[in-house]
């Protein structure tokens, strides 16, 4: 278990979060009844987080800060647009040119934070999903063209790594299969 | 007031647009459930309606909604969509491995022998 003062990062940051989403959710900005009680309500879930000791750094991962959303966020939505194509299109067309297969990748993430980021993005890219975490591996089923998707994933690896702040290594990733 | 009708009328198309094109994927993805052959593949299309789909519905509706409240929350339920489809769709696919479902491969499997090298001999 972590010392009190390093979770005070993660309790203040999930505690302006909690407050923010309450402000924004109810929308009630005059009231200061409202407000109080919305304020306590945060005060309470935080009170209720800390005794369960789940505010850490994965309970509330303020370490990323607002990169995920500025810089990882909208390449991840350009490669789901592309990958969505690639797979609408193999449905549609009328022989299905399948190319199953499952491939093995190394997750290089030194946290388990950065690996869940990580196997969450290959499934979230249609035509892999990743089926099995198998240590420092994730194993991937895609529908097709394991050249594509494996050039892919280590991309996406690479990008993760910096997300979560540890140095990519370029050659572990490349795997010969 | 011919302006503000103009603008109305682009916001409608474009939204319209994204909504159509959402609905599209969405279909195309029940469309690949029903025709892909087996289990694992058959995960791939709802994929399709998962991030597509529910995303561009998504995103054509807050442009509809403009710059308030609501946009907001469209955006956190997108937000809430992408972090927990990918979540049950990896569950599924463990709880089926784990139960012994073999997902038929055309490709053959070679990641078992290869697992344990390291790719230097490339």
């Amino acid at each position: 278990m972590q010392s009190r003062t390093l979770i005070l990062k993660y309790v203040v940051t999930l505690g302006l979060l909690l407050l923010a989403n309450w402000l924004l959710w109810s929308g009630h900005f005059e009231s200061p009844f409202l407000i109080g009680l919305g304020v306590l309500s945060c005060l309470g879930c935080l009170f209720l987080g800390v005794r369960m000791q789940i505010i850490d750094e994965e309970g509330a991962p303020a370490q990323l800060g607002i990169r995920p959303f500025t810089h990882y966020a909208p390449w991840l939505i350009k490669e789901i647009a592309v990958s969505n194509w690639e797979v609408a299109k193999i449905v549609m067309s009328p022989r299905m040119p399948l190319k199953r297969n499952l491939i093995l990748v190394n997750a290089k993430q030194q946290t388990p934070l950065g690996r869940v980021i990580y196997a969450n993005s290959i499934t979230l890219t249609p035509g892999t999903v990743s089926v099995e975490m198998l240590g420092d591996k994730v194993r991937v089923h895609a529908l097709s063209l394991k050249e594509a998707a494996d050039e892919m994933s280590s991309d996406m690896s690479d990008r993760v790594c910096r997300l979560e702040g540890s140095r990519p290594s370029s050659d572990e990733s490349r795997k010969d299969v | 007031m011919f302006g503000g009708e103009i603008y109305e009328t682009i916001v409608w198309l474009i939204s319209g647009g994204l909504l159509i094109s959402g609905s599209i994927f969405a279909i195309i993805g029940g469309i690949g459930i029903c025709r892909l052959p087996e289990f694992f593949s058959r995960m791939h299309g709802a994929g399709l309606t998962d991030t597509m789909g529910a995303g561009l519905i998504l995103a054509g509706l807050m442009v509809q909604a403009g710059l308030s409240l609501v946009t907001f929350k469209l955006v956190i339920i997108l937000f809430f969509v992408l972090v927990t489809s990918p979540s049950s769709c990896h569950a599924l696919a463990r709880s089926a491995i784990a139960h012994g479902l073999k997902p038929q491969l055309d490709v053959p499997n070679s990641d078992n022998q290869n697992s344990n090298q390291t790719s230097g001999g490339e």
